[in-house]
């Protein structure tokens, strides 16, 4: 098991050098540069100029490759541009955050799309499964960010039961109440789509699982139903669709650019599109990065679950 | 591992969670209590050194933490004494000697003085200043005709100019003139942008990040002190969530308030706040080559495009149209006999006849939106079909604000006819002498990304800024405005009015030409 699990961390470094190739290039080669965008109207190549050389920008691309890429590994991710403070505290700031709500949004369409799913597969081509059905299609359909706008008119604006945006009260509050009404919107917002795709999936996976010899076995020793259903299928089931949570644990991260965006979530997606948008190019790289060893890491933790629950895996 | 248990374990933590949060929720959220405002912002602050930014949306909280030696006295963009009680001038304009005021401390309990002052202008200028590495100070060229400044002794401090620069005064009142805390800088270092101290009527509390500044009243101020307790600075990104936080009663003054969505304040219980400033939004058109070098086809295009229908249709009348490079808010330089072009497409149809440029096919730069820009693609859509209409076929490329920029300043040559274009300035000076003058073509350093060149307007230019009489150099200044939209090297189109809501719990609010936000006044109830 831990040769496995070393196998599958060192096959993540290649990956991780070649994401800060990528994003580096990526920054280098897109027009406009920090100083164009800090100054502004009042870029004159003069004052341009000026400005990157205080930057560090007027060395050669490779070696400021190298010495980007050498400070990261001793953990230096540098400084903002734009925001004026270390990058590694404003994404460690900014992640939090974001795992906050796409830590949420998660265990809410996990929990919800799974029950769907089973419910719906269990009662297949009922009323129950054919409601669930047009709900979860319903859910796919509607793009997040829009269905956000919609909530915010109507919890926040009409009806005032909820905070339209940001984390916190800016104003008292900041306890554990305070975060959950900040966070009811978005984190539902975001869920949404997760959540049919998953309760497709997982009514898929159980009713391939229900039509097999093992659940007709355990349904004529005389095991009650739900225990056949929650019991034996699903876990049968679940073999097919924790690499499904896993994926949708990555489309969650990602979806929460646009809520960060609409609910003004202090989060790590916003820090990158205002981050990209100024040209903050350390931020940006640090960000890319740092999202994408998460990604790495996540995904090895799902393989080593996976491998966990089957065994033919690890070879 | 039995799924089961945990399976409906998960369910009872998931219900137990929802129904925690129905019991949170309140029928009504909590207001924020009086004497604390909240202030919806456009963005995060990029810091809170004045010599480091370049935002309207950092003054805005700057202006509130900060004094410079002098300041825009209220509802005009005339320079009054601030920090400094007086100055004189030497008669050849290269000598300023200000006198402080006495008394007066930084936040952090550091005496205002000379040497302060002295400090703060070496930081900038001095590369060899053991300071100077706290910058970035990318506007510090607003000063760089200041050679020396030195302490005469306590209270008095001295600039020496390399030559008459008449602007000096107004610069000295933007944010990048503020006097900031030496002892603070030596403090903090690099970032004494995330622990700022000033002498203005707010200090500085607390900077959440992407959550809020709030800064605190200075009860030991040296003027009047100012009403309000608190006031906290939220950046609200994204414009629609900014209507839906004024709309929520989440913050209590929004800035910059989309022109669709004003007709959502229009009741009692908001009040709309509009103020002309220093801005200009053109089209630079490409007087070197192509149809716009000829000056019957340049004031074609300003007969062709219905500058009113702009700004009432597109801007919803936040904007007025512009007559020509100067605005008006410039009150005292302002040429107030001039009359904008009318809109008459018979006569554009005539002259572009009588240039022989019927037809013509011209490339127009837009931008997809950036500093002062408005409403560009609409904009710009609006104006290629009013072009259309007298026969130029008109192709628009798009870009991007640090692309548009990155193709715009290094001039239209070779790449475009024309390019939209905003500034929002501090001084009549500025816009004119980086953009219009033979001097600022682009491979000189300048803006004059469309090569206009009139000799005249250059020595009327050279000669404002070292006139050291005011009234002499408003004179200067239109009869440049006149020549200028004779010549039409650019299309004026529009003088954004910056707005604001407010509820109705706040009073004594009112938005200042400079685009400043001065809250020292403000109450709420």
């Amino acid at each position: 098991m831990g040769g496995y699990i070393l196998k599958r961390i060192l096959s993540a470094v290649p990956v991780l050098l070649g994401i800060t190739v990528i994003v580096f290039l990526i920054m280098a080669m897109i027009p406009g540069d920090p100083a164009t965008a800090i100054l502004g109207s009042y870029a004159t190549p003069e004052n341009v100029e000026r400005l990157n050389r205080h930057l560090g920008l007027d060395q050669p691309l490779w070696q400021r490759y190298f010495t980007w890429l050498g400070n990261l590994l001793q953990g230096d991710f540098g400084r903002s541009f734009a925001l004026n403070r270390p990058v590694l505290d404003e994404i460690l700031d900014r992640f939090a955050a974001t795992l906050i709500l796409a830590g949420t949004a998660f265990v809410l369409c996990a929990f919800l799309g799974i029950a769907a799913g089973v419910v719906s597969a269990a009662r297949q081509y009922g009323p129950a499964d054919k409601a669930i059905t047009f709900v979860v299609i319903l859910g796919i359909s509607v793009p997040s960010f829009f269905l956000g706008m919609m909530m915010i008119l109507l919890f926040a604006v009409k009806l005032r039961w909820l905070p339209a945006s940001g984390m916190y009260s800016i104003w008292g509050g900041g306890d554990l109440p305070d975060l959950i009404r900040h966070l009811t919107m978005p984190a539902f917002a975001l869920a949404v789509v997760a959540t049919g795709v998953i309760a497709r999936l997982s009514r898929g996976a159980m009713l391939e699982v229900l039509r097999q010899d093992f659940i007709r076995t355990a349904r004529a020793k005389g095991v009650p139903e739900r225990r056949v259903i929650w019991g034996h299928a699903l876990r049968a089931a679940m073999v097919g669709i924790i690499p499904v949570l896993g994926i949708q644990a990555g489309f969650v991260l990602s979806g929460a650019v646009y809520i960060e965006m609409v609910f003004q979530w202090p989060g790590v997606g916003r820090m990158l599109v205002d981050a990209i948008l100024k040209r903050d190019i350390l931020l940006v790289q640090g960000g890319v990065v740092f999202i994408a060893a998460c990604y790495v890491g996540f995904n090895i933790l799902v393989d080593v679950a996976q491998s966990l629950l089957d065994p033919r895996i690890r070879t | 591992m039995a799924f089961s248990s945990l399976t409906r374990r998960g369910f009872g933590v998931l219900t137990t969670a929802l129904l925690a949060t129905s019991a949170m929720v309140s029928p009504a959220l909590a207001q924020t209590p009086p004497g604390v405002l909240v202030v919806g912002q456009i963005a995060e602050p990029q810091s809170l050194d004045p010599h480091a930014v370049t935002a309207v949306n950092d003054f805005r909280i700057l202006m509130n933490v900060y004094e410079g030696l002098v300041r825009y006295a209220s509802g005009t963009l005339e320079v009054e004494p601030a920090l400094a009680e007086s100055w004189e001038i030497s008669d050849d304009g290269t000598v300023y000697t200000f006198t402080l005021h006495e008394g007066v401390n930084f936040h952090d309990g550091s005496t205002l003085d000379a040497e302060a002052v002295v400090f703060n202008f070496e930081r900038m200028l001095n590369e060899d200043h053991p300071y100077h590495n706290t910058g970035p100070f990318p506007l510090s060229f607003f000063f760089s005709a200041v050679q020396g400044v030195e302490a005469l002794d306590d209270r008095t401090v001295r600039f020496t100019l390399n030559e008459p620069y008449a602007p000096f005064l107004s610069n000295l009142a933007y944010p990048t003139g503020l006097i900031v805390s030496p002892a603070a800088v030596m403090q903090h270092g690099a970032e004494f942008g995330r622990n700022p101290s000033g002498t203005g009527p707010f200090r500085f509390a607390e900077w959440r990040s992407n959550e809020g500044v709030v800064v605190t009243r200075n009860d030991s101020y040296w003027g009047d002190n100012a009403a309000l307790e608190t006031v906290v600075f939220r950046p609200i990104t994204d414009a629609n969530t900014r209507v839906a936080e004024m709309l929520s009663g989440g913050i209590d003054v929004m800035v910059e308030v989309p022109p669709v969505a004003l007709s959502q304040f229009a009741g009692a219980n908001y009040t709309i706040h509009e103020q002309a400033g220093p801005h200009v939004w053109f089209l630079i058109l490409n007087a070197l080559e192509g149809p716009f070098a000829d000056v019957r086809v340049r004031q074609a295009a300003n007969y062709a495009i219905n500058r009113e229908a702009i700004v009432r249709d597109v801007l919803e009348g936040t904007a007025t149209v512009a007559a020509g490079p100067t605005p008006p808010a410039f009150a005292w330089a302002y040429n107030t006999d001039l009359e904008p072009y009318p809109y008459d497409p018979d006569r554009a149809r005539a002259l572009i006849a009588e240039a022989g440029a019927e037809g013509a096919q011209l490339t127009f730069y837009v931008t997809e939106g950036g500093s002062g820009m408005l409403d560009p693609v609409a904009m710009g859509t609006a104006i290629q079909a009013d072009l259309a209409a007298v026969g130029f076929d008109v192709r628009i490329e798009t870009y991007e604000w640090n692309t548009f920029l990155g193709r715009v300043n290094p001039g239209l040559q070779g790449k475009a006819d024309m390019a939209q274009m905003a500034w929002m300035t501090n001084d009549p000076d500025t816009l004119p002498f980086l953009a219009l003058r033979t001097a600022a073509w682009p491979e000189q350093g300048g803006f004059n990304s469309g090569y206009y060149s009139n000799p005249e307007v250059d020595t009327l230019l050279e000669a404002a800024r070292v006139a050291t009489d005011q009234d002499e150099r408003a004179r200067l200044y239109r009869e440049m405005q006149v020549i200028v939209q004779q010549d039409a090297p650019w299309v004026f189109v529009a003088n954004w009015m910056q707005n604001a809501v407010t509820s109705d719990r706040v009073e004594g609010f009112s938005l200042e030409p400079s685009f400043f936000l001065l809250l020292g006044d403000v109450t709420k109830n």
